[in-house]
C-alpha cells in the first residue's frame, strides 16, 4: 500500500469514502425531510428504536435465555468426563425457529389486530393454536433426533467396549 | 449463543495474546482499568497510519478521562462466542446484499405499479419530488407481473428476518467498540450505520406490521415505507461499497477465522472465546432453518390454490368461504361502509366522457356484450389469488358509449365507498385499452358477492389489487376535471 496521504491521516479514510458518505447523507436528508413530515417525534422514535431493538432488547434477552439453557446442559456424563454441551442445541434450535415465527407474526398470533376479521372476512382466532402446535412439533422433532442420537451413541460405545474386551481376551 | 454476561475484567494472561506495536483496547486490560491509554486505532485503515491530529486529540480526551474501555461490552473479552468472525458476518452480509437488493427493486416496482405520476388519487406520496424519477407506465402484460413482484417482495422480506437478526448478532461487538469514535471517518461511518441499521429495521418492522393490518406505526404506511427505503438505501450502498471487498476476502480464506485483534478479524473475533457449543455451519443451518420455517408458513398465501392452506401463520392463509366468491378479500363491504341502499335497485353506473354522460342500470349493463378474462387479485400486502374467471363489459365498450371508440384515454374510477383509501383510482390508457380490462359483473360463473364489489368492479391485468376498484358507480374518461 502506498504511503498514507495527508488526507487519509487527517480524515481516517479515503476521499472516495467521504464523497460517497456525503452523497448518501444528502439523499437521506432529502428523503428524511419527507419521512419526518407529520409525526416527527413518532417517526424518529420508531427509526432509532428500530436501530436499537435487536442490539439492546432482543440480543440481551435471547443471550441470557441461551446462557440459562446452556447452564442446564453443563455437567458430567456417565463416564465421568464433562458432557459435550452441544446437546443444548436440541433446545436451542427449535426455540430459535419458534421464536422467529412469533417475532414476525406476533400481531396475528396474539390477536392484536382488532379489525382483522372485519376487513378480510377471515377468522382471527387459530393463529395462536397453530403457532403452539408448530412449536410442539418442533420440540417433538428435536426430541426424536435426540433419542436417535443417544441410541447411536450408546450403541457405538457398547461396540467399542466389546471390541476392547475382545482385544483384551486375545491378549 | 454463549455471551459472557459477567463483563468482568479478564484475569491473568489473555489466552490469545496479540500484542501489537500500536497497542489496542486489549492491551489496556493487561494494565487493568487504571492503565494508561493506548494509541487508538484497533482495525481497518486507520491503524496503517500514524495518528492524525483528530486521533491525537481523541487520545488526549481519552487519557484525560479513563483509560481503555470501561468494564462491560466495550471490552473485546466481554464477547465470548467462538462463532463470530469475518467469515460468518460475510456469509450473512452477502445473503442480505442479494436479498435487500431484490427487496428494494421490487419495492420500487410496486410503487410504479400504482401509476402515482398519473393522478393525485393514485399518489400516496405527493411530495416525493425526484424520488419518483424512474416511474414508467405500468404494463398489463404479463398479467401476473404484480402478483410475482409483490409476492416476492413480501415473502422474501419475511424470510430474511432471521438473516438480518443473525447479521446484527454477528457484529454486536462493533456497537460497543472502544473508543466510540476513532477518527472523523469513523464518526461519519457510525452515523451512516445508524441510517443503515435503523433504516433496515424500520423497513422490516413497518412492512411486517402492515401485511398483518396492524397499523400502529406513526403515519401512513406508504409514506413511511417509501421514504424510509430511500433514507436506508444510500447508507446501504456506502456499506456495500466499503465492506464487500472485505467480505469477499473473508470468504476466500480457507484457514478458519483470523486471530482476534488482527486487521482481518475486523474487531469481530473473540479474544477469549468460550468453548463452542455449535459449529459455524451449525449456526448457519439454524438461521437457514428459521428462514425456511418462515417461508413454509408464509409463501402459500401468495401461491394460492392448494398451497394456501400451508401458510399457517400468514394473514391470508385461509379462504373466506367456498363457492365462486370464496376467494381472498382485501376489505369487506361492511368494513368500508357500503350500505345495501348504495348497491340496491337505485344503483346506477354513470359513464362520462367529454361533454357526454350515460347512466346505466345493472340490467342494462348485463345486456351489453359480456367478455371474459382470467385474472388474479394481487395485493400490496403480498397475498394473491390464482386466476379467477371474470366476466363483464370491456372498458373500451363503455368508453364507446360516450363517443370514445378509438384511442381510449385514461379513466377515473369512483366507488360508492364513503371512507377509506383507494375509493377512487385513475387507470392509464394502456390499462383501459387492454381487451382483458373489464367492468366485471360476474366471477367464476356467479354474480359478484358484496365483498367482491357487487354490483360491478374493475379488473385490470397486472394492476395492484386496490386499483381493481369495487362497488364502482362512476367512470370518467379523459382528463379528470
Amino acid at each position: 500500500m502506498s504511503a498514507p496521504t495527508a488526507f487519509r491521516r487527517r480524515y481516517g479514510a479515503s476521499p472516495l469514502h467521504l464523497l460517497l458518505v456525503l452523497a448518501s447523507f444528502a439523499l437521506a436528508v432529502y428523503a428524511g425531510l419527507r419521512l419526518f413530515e407529520g409525526d416527527t417525534v413518532g417517526v424518529a422514535l420508531w427509526f432509532v428504536g428500530a436501530a436499537l431493538l435487536h442490539d439492546l432488547v432482543l440480543l440481551p434477552l435471547y443471550s441470557l435465555t441461551d446462557r440459562a439453557a446452556q447452564a442446564l446442559f453443563i455437567g458430567g456424563s456417565d463416564d465421568g468426563r464433562p458432557a459435550a454441551r452441544v446437546s443444548v442445541n436440541h433446545v436451542r434450535v427449535p426455540a430459535f425457529v419458534s421464536g422467529v415465527l412469533l417475532l414476525v407474526w406476533w400481531p396475528l398470533i396474539l390477536e392484536q389486530v382488532g379489525h382483522y376479521t372485519a376487513a378480510t372476512a377471515l377468522p382471527a382466532d387459530g393463529f395462536l393454536a397453530r403457532w403452539l402446535l408448530i412449536t410442539a412439533g418442533l420440540f417433538a422433532a428435536s426430541a426424536v433426533v435426540l433419542i436417535v442420537r443417544t441410541r447411536q451413541r450408546s450403541r457405538s460405545r457398547r461396540q467399542a467396549r466389546n471390541a476392547t474386551e475382545r482385544g483384551r481376551g486375545r491378549g | 449463543m454463549g455471551e459472557s454476561s459477567s463483563g468482568q475484567p479478564p484475569g491473568g494472561t489473555p489466552r490469545h495474546p496479540h500484542a501489537r506495536a500500536s497497542g489496542n483496547a486489549d492491551g489496556a486490560s493487561e494494565h487493568g482499568p487504571a492503565g494508561r491509554a493506548a494509541t487508538p486505532g484497533k482495525s481497518a485503515a486507520a491503524e496503517e497510519t500514524s495518528p492524525g491530529p483528530v486521533a491525537r486529540l481523541g487520545a488526549r480526551v481519552k487519557s484525560a478521562g479513563s483509560a481503555g474501555p470501561p468494564p462491560g461490552p466495550a471490552r473485546p473479552e466481554f464477547w465470548r462466542s467462538p462463532l463470530r468472525g469475518p467469515w460468518l458476518t460475510a456469509v450473512f452480509g452477502l445473503v442480505l446484499l442479494f436479498g435487500i437488493t431484490v427487496l428494494f427493486v421490487t419495492g420500487l416496482l410496486s410503487y410504479a405499479a400504482y401509476n402515482p405520476d398519473l393522478a393525485a388519487v393514485n399518489d400516496q406520496t405527493p411530495d416525493k419530488g425526484w424520488l419518483g424519477f424512474y416511474l414508467f407506465s405500468w404494463p398489463t402484460s404479463p398479467y401476473w407481473l404484480y402478483r410475482l413482484t409483490q409476492g416476492v417482495h413480501v415473502t422474501l422480506g419475511v424470510v430474511l428476518v432471521p438473516v438480518l437478526l443473525a447479521k446484527l448478532w454477528s457484529v454486536i461487538p462493533k456497537l460497543f467498540e472502544w473508543p466510540p469514535i476513532r477518527s472523523v471517518s469513523h464518526a461519519v461511518d457510525r452515523l451512516s450505520l445508524l441510517l443503515l441499521v435503523g433504516g433496515a429495521g424500520f423497513e422490516f418492522v413497518t412492512g411486517i406490521l402492515n401485511v398483518q393490518l396492524h397499523y400502529i406505526f406513526p403515519g401512513s404506511f406508504y409514506t413511511l415505507h417509501f421514504y424510509g427505503a430511500w433514507v436506508f438505501i444510500g447508507a446501504f450502498v456506502v456499506h456495500v461499497t466499503f465492506r464487500l471487498p472485505r467480505a469477499l476476502r473473508a470468504l476466500r480464506r480457507r484457514l478458519g477465522e483470523p486471530a482476534a485483534g488482527t486487521e482481518e478479524a475486523a474487531g469481530l473475533v473473540a479474544p477469549r472465546p468460550a468453548a463452542p457449543t455449535i459449529s459455524r455451519r451449525g449456526a448457519l443451518a439454524m438461521v437457514g432453518l428459521g428462514s425456511v420455517a418462515l417461508l413454509v408458513v408464509t409463501a402459500g398465501q401468495s401461491i394460492g390454490g392448494w398451497w394456501r392452506q400451508t401458510a399457517l401463520l400468514a394473514p391470508h392463509g385461509r379462504d373466506p368461504g367456498s363457492g365462486p366468491n370464496g376467494f381472498q378479500v382485501n376489505k369487506t363491504a361492511t368494513s368500508v361502509g357500503i350500505r345495501p341502499s348504495d348497491v340496491g335497485p337505485a344503483w346506477r353506473l354513470t359513464v362520462r366522457g367529454p361533454g357526454r354522460q350515460v347512466d346505466l342500470t345493472y340490467r342494462q349493463l348485463l345486456t351489453m356484450t359480456q367478455h371474459e378474462a382470467a385474472l388474479p387479485i394481487a395485493c400490496v400486502e403480498g397475498w394473491s389469488t390464482t386466476d379467477q374467471q371474470w366476466s363483464g363489459v370491456r372498458l373500451t365498450d363503455l368508453a364507446a358509449l360516450v363517443g370514445l371508440g378509438v384511442r381510449t384515454p385514461e379513466v377515473l374510477v369512483e366507488s360508492v365507498q364513503r371512507g377509506g383509501s383507494f375509493r377512487s383510482a385513475v387507470l392509464r390508457d394502456n390499462q383501459v385499452r387492454d381487451s382483458r380490462s373489464l367492468l366485471a359483473l360476474r366471477v367464476n360463473g356467479a354474480t359478484l358477492s358484496p365483498d367482491h364489489g357487487y354490483p360491478a368492479r374493475i379488473i385490470v391485468p397486472g394492476a395492484p389489487g386496490v386499483h381493481n376498484t369495487k362497488w364502482v358507480t362512476r367512470l370518467t374518461f379523459g382528463e379528470p376535471a
